[in-house]
């Protein structure tokens, strides 16, 4: 049995050090590490949601796009350590406050690219060209139609009200989502008057919050609480599976402010082996030709304003969103957390 | 066969330690090693963090304080009294069905930990179907099951997930020495409850403590279950820290403190261990206990319940979720990620199997300093794997940085993460086992003219055996399921299960990853099977 195991992994060590490399995701060899016909990513959006979009840039342009998905914090952690090193040309993530703190850290280089400019609106993207929004995100409030009247809606800060006592589900304040949401709302209206608001979500609250927006609208939908906020795509995935799921949304502060919205977006490294590639890249996520599909995958909603959205997300209407431009997501995120541990949102 | 004095008697670690030092320095390369990482750890103390701490001080410190000790306490009390009850069985009794449960006992091990709390989660929330079906029928909901949501749920999940460490370890002393000590208690006419306690338990304790601090290391670590459950502990405030904050330093700062915490409890434990009786050899020929009647019928009983519970209803779970799936099984890329994740757990074992050997090397019987270093040398396993993960991706890039080499992003840098990582869990067996070989064995082949590596092939390797086995299966699990060292050091193209796994759900679409999830145990019940049987099977 020893001997086996001995001889196997040999014979595996072996294998594995010839099979460096040699894979369908591989496309180049290391030796050409600066030719222009690849680009390497870093990505933390999924790769389900990518790959297909990937695989139409390199039919159209012959570039080939080698990726590696990790979350977020890791990779910036490794973009930093890596510096002038690195061999990735992109990287891609969600949420403004991930894309803001990449930049802080000086990890994205300033693209000047007039197609990006024309393509993605001003609040959507870094003034300086370090990120671009290429999909968005509407975090906006979810009822279940027969406990709630939808006329008893109107903005996030209402939830704090105490007729939604014991009523009021909400997602983990781990979450980043939540954390930019309530970075938007310091910015508008001060920290002690949104830490009242947040004390009054918490009292509020019918359970504990939950690890993910989808078992929070599931929640809404099996009677455990009557409104909660979530990001619509979350909803749409459960449409799709259910046309008739009993959870409905509302756009939450119409003319008094606008649905809270954030972004998937993408950014050149500073140290872009291949600079070129990787701004072929991102300028072609961000054209006609892709957002549509881009945002599509998720059920979100194309960055680009010339694009129309697609699928089933064209149901729920136009909606006014807050225009407060994004990179208060990030400037504001650690007080934001601090102020939700502050009243002990969980 | 009976248990003498002589065979308790109290060796002289120094004594035997003086004849043969050259050895322990095979401990110094896998210390260097090691201490890369742990380094970059304690170096975050160097920019003090006064305005986070004072923040974590006062809004968290006593809730994760709280609930860091519930979990270590009851998880603690848990996986012991089932490992060690269910490993007693299964080693040194005889009922119906023992041959069948007990490699099913150790599967639990093949889920990671985070799927086992998705699946119980989807099963017993408010929203799942027990609970669903239930207000169809009562027009209330189960009380019991609305309590289990947290933190009762999480406690159970982490029980189940975790007692086989318990069970493997103590299982493999059992079977080298415990029965024979058991039946030497009996036959001096002690009851079979006090010689079990006084007699088999203090036998096996190095290795059901070694269990203990793989479960509770795991515990502390974790970071998927708790945070499923939404559960705040120590492991969910440096994420916090780390994420929300932007604070690494902090959050390193805060790991690096569980770490010393975990190490001072080891040492306390080993030292106060080392003052005690040695315990005498394995023997073989001892015969099992043949349970009958109700006796055997509560054996039979309780290891089918926890089978249920810890992989019947988690597979029938993920099966019904894969269905839809299950024709992609082989199609697709899974078959090279099932490749990437075979070659590089098998490689991955067998580098942790050589250190865990190494380090058993240099500690087994030795001085105090050299065993302390060897906890050092093994601290990998008790901080939370994204944060290691870090620590080691830092360390390679700036050695190649140093040494103009390319470590960093090469298959080689992923093995020596794994070892980093695990080399506790092929030492904790080797070690629990080792304690029974006495040095009398040797020096009579030594005398006999046997050389040097006959003796080693011969009498050191059937003696270990079951340690041997236990840690290549232990650490071969361990690697399959390993999420955040993979992820950040794996080489373009290289996916694991776990790391598919991940991809389909960060966004929490729990039913997407059943496919990879069930493959993926599948694959672990492979060497569970195949090495339990060993394992029993040598004499």
């Amino acid at each position: 049995m020893i001997r086996a195991i001995l001889v196997s992994s040999v014979v595996l060590v072996l294998i594995a050090c010839g099979g460096n490399g040699d894979s369908d995701r591989d496309v180049a060899g290391a030796s050409d590490e600066r030719a222009a016909d690849r680009v390497v990513v870093y990505t933390s959006r999924q790769p389900h949601l990518i790959e297909p979009l990937f695989d139409r840039f390199t039919a159209e342009t012959g570039i080939a796009v080698q990726f590696t998905s990790d979350n977020e914090a890791s990779l910036i952690e490794r973009l930093a350590a890596e510096g002038a090193r690195t061999s990735a040309d992109v990287f891609i993530t969600v949420d403004a406050g991930n894309l803001w703190f990449a930049a802080e850290r000086g990890l994205l280089a300033e693209l000047d690219s007039p197609e990006l400019e024309s393509a993605i609106p001003a609040s959507l993207r870094d003034e300086q060209g370090r990120w671009f929004g290429l999909s968005l995100r509407a975090r906006t409030l979810m009822f279940h139609p027969d406990r709630v009247d939808a006329g008893e809606l109107s903005t996030y800060e209402d939830l704090a009200d105490p007729r939604w006592a014991g009523r009021l589900c909400l997602r983990t304040s781990r979450k980043v989502y939540n954390q930019s949401l309530v970075a938007i709302m310091i910015e508008a209206h001060g920290v002690e008057r949104t830490e009242e608001i947040v004390r009054g979500w918490v009292s509020n609250l019918a359970t504990n919050p939950f690890a993910s927006d989808t078992q929070m609208i599931q929640a809404i939908a099996a009677g455990q609480c009557d409104v909660g906020i979530a990001n619509t795509y979350y909803l749409g995935r459960l449409l799709a599976d259910d046309p008739d799921y009993p959870v409905d949304l509302f756009w939450a502060n119409q003319g008094q402010g606008g649905v809270h919205v954030n972004v998937s977006g993408a950014g050149l490294t500073r140290h872009a082996p291949r600079p070129d590639a990787g701004r072929a890249l991102i300028e072609w996520l961000a054209s006609d030709a892709a957002q549509g599909e881009f945002a599509e995958r998720n059920l979100e909603f194309p960055a680009n304003p010339a694009v129309p959205a697609r699928g089933l997300v064209q149901d729920w209407g136009d909606f006014e969103s807050d225009p407060t431009p994004l990179t208060v997501a990030g400037e504001r995120q650690a007080e934001a957390v601090r102020l939700m541990d502050r009243v002990g949102y969980r | 066969m009976s248990v003498t004095a002589e065979h308790l008697t109290r060796r002289n670690p120094s004594a035997t330690s003086k004849k043969r030092p050259a050895r322990r320095w095979a401990l110094l390369p896998l210390l260097v090693l090691v201490s890369l990482p742990l380094l970059m750890l304690l170096l975050s103390w160097a920019s003090p963090q006064s305005d986070t701490w004072e923040h974590l001080r006062a809004h968290l410190m006593p809730l994760l304080v709280r609930n860091t000790m519930l979990l270590l306490l009851v998880v603690g009390a848990g996986v012991t009294v089932v490992g060690v009850a269910m490993a007693w069985l299964s080693a040194c009794c005889e009922y119906p069905g023992r041959r069948w449960l007990d490699p099913l006992l150790v599967l639990p091990l093949a889920f990671p930990t985070y799927v086992l709390a998705f699946i119980y989660l989807g099963v017993m929330d408010f929203s799942g179907p027990i609970q669903t079906l239930w207000r169809g029928w009562f027009d209330s909901s189960p009380a019991l099951l609305t309590a289990l949501s947290q933190p009762a749920g999480v406690l159970f999940i982490l029980i189940l997930a975790f007692y086989p460490y318990v069970y493997l370890l103590a299982r493999a002393s059992f079977i080298s020495g415990g029965l024979a000590a058991f039946e030497a208690g009996r036959s001096l006419g002690v009851g079979p409850l006090p010689t079990f306690m006084r007699v088999a338990l203090p036998i096996a304790r190095p290795a059901i403590v070694a269990g203990l601090a793989l479960a509770l290391m795991e515990t502390l670590a974790d970071f998927g279950a708790v945070s499923i459950f939404g559960f705040d502990t120590f492991t969910t405030a440096i994420f916090r820290t780390w994420y929300g904050l932007f604070n690494l330093t902090a959050a390193v700062q805060l790991a690096s403190i569980l770490m010393l915490f975990i190490l001072v409890l080891l040492l306390a434990e080993r030292f106060s261990r080392s003052s005690r009786p040695r315990a005498t050899e394995r023997r073989s020929g001892g015969h099992r206990i043949r349970l009958r009647g109700w006796q055997a019928a509560a054996a039979t009983g309780s290891q089918v319940l926890l089978v249920l519970l810890a992989v019947v209803i988690p597979l029938i779970q993920l099966v019904a979720w894969a269905w839809p799936n299950l024709p992609d099984i082989l199609g697709g890329s899974m078959p090279r990620v099932i490749g990437s994740t075979m070659l590089l757990s098998l490689v991955g074992a067998f580098t942790v199997l050589l250190g865990g050997i190494l380090l058993l090397l240099a500690t087994h019987r030795a001085p105090r300093r050299w065993v302390a270093l060897g906890e050092v040398a093994a601290l990998g396993y008790a901080i939370p794997g994204t944060v290691l993960a870090v620590a080691i991706m830092l360390s390679f890039i700036r050695f190649d940085q140093w040494a103009g080499t390319a470590l960093a992003g090469g298959l080689l840098a992923l093995i020596l993460a794994y070892l980093i990582r695990f080399v506790r869990v092929a030492w904790g067996p080797l070690d629990g086992v080792a304690g029974r070989i006495r040095p009398e064995y040797l020096e009579v082949a030594r005398s006999l003219g046997v050389s040097k590596w006959q003796r080693l092939w011969r009498v050191n390797v059937p003696l270990l055996w079951p340690g041997l086995v236990t840690a290549f299966l232990l650490a071969l699990v361990e690697i399959a399921k390993e999420l955040p060292a993979t992820l950040m050091l794996r080489p373009f193209g290289w996916e694991t299960l776990a790391v598919r796994i991940y991809e389909l759900t960060a966004e929490a679409q729990w039913e997407l990853a059943a496919l990879p999830s069930l493959v993926l145990v599948i694959l672990g019940a492979i060497p569970v099977f195949v090495l339990i049987r060993r394992a029993t099977l040598v004499k």
